[in-house]
């Protein structure tokens, strides 16, 4: 897909953005989550103890097996969902709940299916800047389905496209808010292989571009590697913490061609490979927990690899 | 049905295989109807000149220009033939708008009665039905304690209302929108609460995430997300309360189609009888194809 370079337009947007756009940093302290059993005797816990930071402007992503509770991870930075202790801080600032400051971009795209394309943007960004009048916000709206490449589809609804093409939309309405972070779960699952790719890379240029901090959450080694700065790799619930943060210091701009010939590409992808396979297996004594974990709404609802 | 603009090609087989079955079934019933009623012509073997006289005295029989004994046209027993209907029909049709007296309003006026009263009835309850819905379904508290009086108020006939509402507001008139009201409720609220309830929590998460005021997450997410499910319950509280406006306005002596099947009862006149029953289906029927067409602005593919 050919795609104008954004820089421009980004740099013409009125200076009510300025404030929105400020230092993203993300950090995760000592942040703990139980669950009530379902068995209802005691409690389940999820993760324990997770400590993240993510610079401003980082792409961070969080890999673990499904079920391993990075999904509730992301749920309480997005503040939909509360840490049982520890805390979320953005920019300094304790997280209460959810915000415009910390944009997600759902599994399930998550777009309202009684509006159009445009409209499931727009409405993002009239709430993000109160201040506009409504050509304001059309316009900017218009920018954002442009520099996904959606320029075309704005009238249709979500319905009538594609998954890609609806994940484009998302990542539209994310953007035209221009927030602190982005919080992406598990973003291109539920889209075919060779679309991934393509929304993959307008995903990098828009980050180029935004300069957002970036957290995703993904079982996706190749994907987590193309993307990330770092990579936090996740053991598996119960009590599920980040083992280790593997540093991807594969310079940029990034391609698949270029990484398949890339030795540390390799070799990164053989350790965290190696990491996934060696945290496969449960211990056998908290299977059952384990299994009511992941009976239970809020645990990782995602299929396996 | 047919869309006058769009050319059907004469090769799509199901259009006319299934406008010709439709023609044949009307043909058989009509036929079977006129054979069920016709009677033999009037033999008078075997009977005494006494009997004729009889006969002729109670005017069942009649002397005809030929000097034979027929059965009396005027004096009809049982159900009439589908002749008699149609002559029925197009006498009342043909005067839609006329007023004798009290009682003898014309067909025009009465679909006018049924149908408004009908409607403010079932608009009113909508309103109503919703907005209750809408705080039940809000809240799970709410939901779960008002649950059950639901469930027990849900099953009662609304025409078991009418003796409490009439004593209650002792004009039939209102008496009758309300027995409209009663039948159009229960449904609406059920199906908007459980619709409210029911929403994808990925919709919420977004109005949150978003920032809405409750305002606009009402109107921009919450009740777009239940439409469907409102619509579904609306639908539903309307075929209850088109079946219930009838009886009611029977019941209630309140000018309408209803009350003409009631009317041409009393004057023994089971065509007009047959007439008002007709009118009462296709009354319903249009007002039906108008709702529907309202209800698929509401919906939205997912």
């Amino acid at each position: 897909m050919q795609l104008e370079m954004p820089t421009p337009e980004l740099q013409s947007a009125p200076p009510a953005e300025a404030d929105q756009s400020s230092d993203g940093q993300l950090s995760v302290r000592e942040a703990s989550k139980f669950f009530p059993s379902l068995t209802g005797d005691g409690e389940v816990c999820v993760f324990r103890d997770v400590s993240l930071d993510i610079a401003n402007g980082e792409f961070v992503s969080i890999i673990g097996h499904s079920g391993c509770g990075k999904s509730t991870l992301l749920n309480i930075i997005a503040g939909f969902d509360q840490p049982t202790s520890g805390e979320i801080l953005v920019d300094g600032k304790k997280v209460l709940g959810p915000g415009l400051d910390r944009m997600v971009v759902f599994q399930s795209f998550a777009l309202m299916p009684w509006m159009s394309a445009f409209d499931n943007v727009r409405v993002a960004v009239r709430s993000a800047f109160p201040s506009w009048d409504s050509k304001q916000v059309a316009q900017h709206t218009t920018r954002y389905l442009n520099l996904m490449g959606l320029s075309d589809i704005g009238k249709k609804m979500p319905a009538h496209l594609s998954g890609g093409m609806r994940q484009r939309v998302g990542l539209a309405r994310a953007f035209a808010v221009q927030p602190k972070a982005l919080l992406l779960d598990e973003p291109f699952a539920q889209i075919d292989a060779l679309t991934r790719g393509s929304i993959q890379d307008e995903l990098v240029r828009m980050w180029d571009v935004a300069g957002a901090t970036v957290c995703m959450v993904t079982h996706d080694v190749d994907e987590a590697i193309l993307l990330s700065d770092r990579i936090a790799l996740m053991t598996n619930g119960p009590e599920a913490r980040i083992a280790e943060i593997v540093d991807i210091n594969i310079p940029r701009p990034r391609t698949r061609e270029q990484l398949i010939e890339s030795e540390d590409y390799m070799r990164l992808r053989t350790r965290i490979l190696r990491f996934l396979i060696d945290h496969n297996r449960r211990p056998t004594a908290l299977d059952d927990t384990a299994h009511a974990m992941q009976a239970y709404p809020h645990s990782d609802e995602n299929q396996p690899d | 049905m047919m869309n006058r603009k769009t050319w059907r090609l004469p090769s799509d087989p199901k259009w006319w295989q299934a406008k010709i079955l439709s023609v044949v079934i009307l043909v058989v019933l009509l036929g079977g109807w006129q054979y069920a009623t016709s009677r033999a012509a009037f033999d008078p073997t075997g009977k005494t000149e006494e009997e004729l006289m009889l006969l002729e005295f109670n005017g069942d029989i009649v002397m005809n220009d030929a000097g034979d004994y027929v059965f009396n046209e005027e004096k009809t027993s049982g159900v009439p033939g589908p002749l008699m209907v149609g002559k029925k029909i197009v006498e009342e049709l043909s005067h839609p708008f006329h007023k004798n007296g009290t009682n003898d309003h014309g067909i025009g006026h009465l679909i006018f009665y049924t149908v408004s009263r009908f409607s403010v009835g079932f608009l009113l309850a909508s309103v109503v039905a919703i907005f209750v819905g809408v705080i039940v379904g809000l809240n799970p508290v709410i939901f779960h304690a008002v649950n059950p009086f639901l469930q027990v108020l849900k099953p009662i006939s609304p025409l078991a209302w009418m003796p409490l509402l009439l004593y209650t507001v002792q004009k039939p008139t209102i008496t009758a929108i309300l027995v409209v009201f009663m039948a159009s409720l229960w449904p609406t609220i059920a199906n908007t609460a459980f619709g409210l309830s029911s929403i994808d929590k990925d919709y919420l998460r977004v109005s949150r995430m978003l920032e809405f005021g409750w305002f606009r997450r009402l109107f921009t997410v919450i009740l777009p997300a239940a439409a469907p499910a409102i619509v579904a319950g609306l639908r539903i509280s309307f075929g209850s309360a088109l079946v219930a406006v009838v009886p009611a306005e029977m019941l209630l002596g309140e000018l309408g189609v209803g009350y003409l099947t009631w009317i041409e009862w009393n004057n023994l006149d089971i065509a007009g009888v047959l007439f008002a029953i007709l009118v009462v289906g296709f009354v319903g029927f249009l007002m039906d194809a108008l709702f529907s067409k309202l209800s698929k602005a509401a919906s939205y593919a997912t």
